[in-house]
């Protein structure tokens, strides 16, 4: 069990199932392909990430460094939390990038969306954390990984 | 209601606090939000009124954009300097798809494509074809000033206009840009700063030839992601002045930048404007080093990845210009294929070959002569997003080459140099 504390910008409690990007998320390219289908989870479809790819992200604690790519890439959170098959935190290593800050603040703003963001957690947890291990997160920014 | 970290002025208090509507309440909320997030002290004016949108596609996904957008159009909100938008995503004239391929554009992909446009148009958007990532090419004109202070998304725009303009523009996600626009402020941070704006990366260039600009900014952004590099040793190969060659060159080396990394800013020794007026005093205490020599730019060029099912085979379709082609790289393009062809004996390309441009700069450059000698050529003429053509999954099975490193980074595109792409294209 390792304790992680970061700096709450969307405060929630979870515990369950996680998984661990530990290169950059591309929003774009993982989110697309399944909210194109409509689909009820989101599959990822970003080849380029093999952490994440082909894996289920909706509704568990998603923990990644930061992430990159297109600049719609708030927006494209802001669609999959309106679609309501986002992941249920979004768990920064680093500080959140601006992109990814966006999408975390008009999916709070305009979609009412529940979803944890929690940023500067430290690289640490990105090798702590496994995929399909659990973690459990608490409203003051505390990340319990087990 | 929330309660604002930064100062705000009585103004935008009152906005927040629903005085005027509780549209411009949840956009002023957000723009708030997004700056107390990055400890921005206040909110400060937006000098350049003409936005720039990154979404301009008409997705059927995009159901929240467009709820939003009915929102404002509804509280009666608009941009009052107009904005210019990212390209359109297709074009069956000059890009041919399929029936199937169709289908999927028309049904699921972009069928919203009228109806979002229609919306735009009551948001402000500029009536003249405003459709490019390069806004600022002068056909088309959204051209800030240095020092002016931008409410736009677009990563390749937004670059460019901080590093070769010498605008103020932070790397927004597409609706923060419509919102600071209509609103009239952005959150002071990062690129914005004087702070923000220094380089935590000197990149000394020890070349012995001219460097591919989408290979050198490629390798630039992989290393330095989001912060920003000061590049010495590129005015022995491009000047020091920033005429019509020098900007193609810095348009296609910051979108590579922006797309392989995530470099919302770069300084040129003796070529950008700040690099111009303040040299190496731009540089941050503790900045890292980073040298590129021919062997570091071969080693980037080598290890991307050929995403294509099957890579023994050639490409069967080529595209270039993403950022968008200016009207002397078209001139160019339409040399380089000009002579390929004579020199493999061919009188038409050998493999599909479309090059994308702004509608603007596709106006004037049809009046020329070099139009007839690109359309002899058998290359097409379009001025769509080539990426958005390649999101549509059925276009997976094409083997796309390209000499765009952002095109790349995005789809399955297989990367080429310009004269190894030339050489395909024409059957060399």
């Amino acid at each position: 069990m390792k304790e992680f504390k970061g700096r709450v910008l969307a405060a929630g409690n979870y515990k369950g199932e996680c998984i661990v990007s530990h290169g950059g998320l591309n929003t774009l390219a993982t989110f697309q392909s399944s909210a194109i289908k409509h689909a009820k989870k989101v599959i990822a479809s970003d080849q380029n990430n093999p952490d994440l790819y082909g894996k289920n992200i909706t509704g568990i604690a998603l923990i990644l460094p930061q992430t990159i790519g297109s600049t719609t890439g708030g927006m494209v959170l802001q669609v999959i939390c309106s679609m309501k098959i986002n992941p249920a935190c979004l768990l920064f290593s680093e500080s959140i990038d601006s992109l990814a800050a966006a999408g975390a603040v008009l999916s709070t703003v305009w979609e009412g969306s529940d979803i944890i963001v929690i940023d500067r957690l430290g690289k640490e947890i990105l090798e702590a954390a496994k995929s399909g291990g659990q973690v459990e997160v608490k409203e003051d920014g505390t990340v319990i990984v087990y | 209601m929330y309660q604002p970290k930064m100062k705000l002025t009585p103004e935008q208090r009152d906005i927040l606090e629903g005085k005027q509507g509780p549209t411009k309440a949840k956009i002023l909320e957000t723009l708030v939000r997004y700056g107390d997030i990055f400890d921005a002290p206040e909110l400060v004016p937006v000098t350049h009124g003409c936005g720039h949108l990154v979404t301009s596609f008409g997705m059927g996904l995009l159901k929240p954009v467009f709820r939003i957008c009915d929102e404002m159009i509804e509280a009666g909100l608009k941009v009052e300097g107009g904005f210019t938008m990212d390209p359109r995503p297709v074009d069956y004239k000059n890009v041919k798809c399929n029936l199937l391929e169709k289908t999927v554009f028309n049904l699921i992909m972009y069928g919203k494509q009228k109806d979002y446009e229609e919306r735009l148009l009551k948001l402000g958007m500029v009536p003249n074809d405003p459709f490019s990532c390069a806004c600022y090419f002068k056909e088309i004109g959204n051209i800030p000033k240095k020092g002016d202070v931008l409410s736009w998304a677009e990563s390749s725009a937004v670059n460019y206009a901080n590093s070769v303009l010498g605008a103020r523009c932070n790397r927004n996600s597409g609706m923060i840009d419509i919102f600071g626009s209509i609103i009239g402020y952005v959150p002071k941070f990062g690129l914005l700063t004087d702070e923000g704006r220094k380089a935590t990366w000197k990149v000394t260039l020890k070349l012995t030839k001219m460097p591919e600009a989408q290979v050198l900014g490629s390798a630039i952004g992989m290393k330095v992601m989001e912060e920003v590099p000061y590049v010495v040793g590129l005015d022995q190969w491009i000047g020091t002045e920033l005429n019509d060659e020098a900007t193609g060159f810095l348009k296609d080396f910051g979108a590579a930048t922006a797309s392989n990394g995530a470099v919302g800013l770069y300084h040129i020794d003796k070529i950008t404007p700040e690099a111009k007026e303040q040299g190496e005093k731009l540089l941050a205490p503790g900045y890292k080093e980073y040298v590129i020599d021919d062997a570091e730019l071969e080693r980037v060029y080598k290890n991307y990845p050929v995403m294509w099912k099957n890579k023994e085979k050639e490409g069967n379709l080529a595209f270039i210009g993403c950022p968008h082609l200016s009207l002397k790289q078209l001139n160019e393009w339409t040399d380089r294929l000009e002579n390929a062809l004579k020199e493999s004996g061919r009188k038409k390309v050998a493999v599909r070959t479309i090059l994308c441009t702004a509608p603007a700069v596709k106006e004037v450059f049809i009046k020329t002569e070099a139009y007839q000698r690109l359309m002899k050529t058998g290359a097409k003429l379009t001025c769509i997003c080539p990426l958005m053509y390649a999101n549509n999954p059925l276009t997976k099975k094409r083997r796309i080459m390209t000499a765009s490193n952002k095109l790349r980074t995005y789809t399955l595109a297989r990367y080429y140099k310009t004269d190894e792409l030339v050489a395909k294209i024409c059957g060399k």
